[in-house]
């Protein structure tokens, strides 16, 4: 199993029957592929619908149905859309119940940058600062290292997406859940070592006296 | 008096330098005829309000690569690196703005209120600039509304008073950009006689809607 999958089938396990949930682009969207079984999720596309789902066949696309990437997607029977103010309220308003999003840095305090690099990628924020902002609860999905460094630091030194601590954050190699006094280890991934998550880790970790292997979706 | 106007006739409308508000989120909802005729009469010092500049050559991409921008407001660049590389070497000035934000500005700006009240941003970059107000012991950006001088519209469906209908996820930002410019082009897929289109499934008003954008000649 690559490391997305193994990361995309923890946080599935996040999820439960009848809630509302917002998937970020890229490693995020692989978590509606591994729900558990029978389990009955809303996703939304902020670009205005409930009900999403994957492209039935390549010859059913319709190009008045897309995702926030602007990929071709389907609808489950069920479906509803609405326009942007509307698809915000939802997630501003506290209907919206998780959001998994992907990330450049989360630091001790639990505060997530994810929308820029100054002088190197300004792509904005899209509506990543609202999802951060608005979601009940908001999971980091990311890998725990990029080109070497680690992206778990102790400040966050790119420009923060939201102030609000984020809840969860799952990474190939841990589970890691912010709190007031800093970063806990819940979970190590299969095969690795407390010791090489704080190897990979630019900030100090609150280690408990057990910390499970982490458990994924079938 | 019929709005119904020919392509060439509701652009020529639009002066150099107009601030537009076109609908559209990554090209599904954006009136593409329009985009079309807008870079075909060579419009320039534009201003777009939009969420976003979707892919070069795809959509509101097209008045990027031809360089009818001077201003963009949008939440959101990345898919574009014509549009990164405008700002970057400072032909097009880009304001970044939240896309919840964004679509409160707007609707702010079309609904007669004097901005949106909200959390996103706090603390962050974004918050630069602005006022906050404290409510009840939480802390929000005052964000002001946005207006222009023409909404671009995509529709579904209008009849020929201009009562509008939406597609799917084409909705977006449109029914809130219909509200807040001075005058508002819809181009629908399909125009339709009074009386078709239910009022319960009126998004728009038909009172909104200026011009109608003449549907292509589908019977060869």
């Amino acid at each position: 199993m690559d490391e997305k999958t193994l990361i995309a089938k923890r946080v599935a396990l996040e999820l439960q029957d009848g809630f509302l949930v917002n998937l970020g682009i890229g490693l995020p969207t692989m978590v509606a592929a591994y729900l558990p079984n029978n389990m009955n999720v809303f996703f939304q596309s902020e670009n205005g619908i409930i009900g999403m789902a994957a492209l039935p066949e390549q010859g059913f696309a319709l190009g008045d149905l897309t995702d926030a990437g602007g990929a071709f997607i389907g609808a489950l029977p069920g479906a509803c859309a609405f326009d942007s103010a509307t698809s915000f309220g939802l997630i501003r308003g506290g209907h919206l119940d998780v959001t998994v999003l992907g990330g450049l840095q989360v630091d001790q305090s639990g505060q997530l940058a994810n929308w820029m690099v100054p002088g190197k990628m300004v792509p904005g924020m899209g509506g990543a600062m609202d999802l951060v902002s608005g979601a009940k609860r908001v999971i980091v999905a990311m890998q725990h290292t990029a080109k070497g460094k680690s992206k778990i630091v102790q400040k966050c030194t790119l420009p923060l997406t939201s102030v609000r601590r984020v809840d969860l954050i799952v990474t190939d190699l841990a589970v890691l859940q912010p709190s007031d006094e800093g970063l806990i280890l819940k979970e190590t991934a299969p095969g690795v070592s407390i010791d090489q998550v704080k190897a990979a880790t630019d900030c100090e970790l609150i280690i408990p006296a057990n910390v499970p292997e982490m458990q994924i979706t079938e | 008096m019929s709005k119904l106007r020919n392509l060439e006739d509701a652009v020529a409308a639009i002066p150099d330098g107009a601030v537009l508000m076109i609908g559209g989120f990554m090209g599904a909802g954006t009136p593409h005829r329009l985009m079309n005729e807008l870079v075909r009469q060579g419009k320039k010092g534009l201003t777009v309000i939009a969420n976003d500049t979707a892919r070069p050559n795809v959509g509101i991409g097209k008045l990027i690569d031809a360089k009818l921008v001077a201003r963009l407001v949008t939440s959101h660049i990345g898919t574009n690196p014509e549009t990164q590389r405008q700002m970057i070497a400072g032909e097009t000035q880009v304001e970044l703005v939240p896309q919840g934000t964004l679509a409160e500005r707007i609707r702010s700006g079309g609904f007669g209120l004097g901005g949106a009240l909200t959390p996103t941003g706090v603390g962050t970059t974004v918050e630069e600039g602005k006022q906050t107000i404290e409510i009840d012991g939480k802390t929000y950006l005052v964000e002001k509304p946005l207006k222009a001088d023409f909404a671009l519209i995509n529709a579904k469906r209008a009849d020929y008073y201009g009562n509008v209908d939406y597609a799917l996820t084409a909705r977006n930002f449109n029914p809130l950009m219909a509200m807040a410019a001075e005058t508002v082009i819809v181009e629908a897929a399909d125009i339709v006689p009074v009386g078709v289109i239910p009022p319960d499934v009126v998004v728009t008003p038909n009172v909104l809607v200026d011009y109608l954008i003449a549907t292509e000649n589908r019977h060869g």
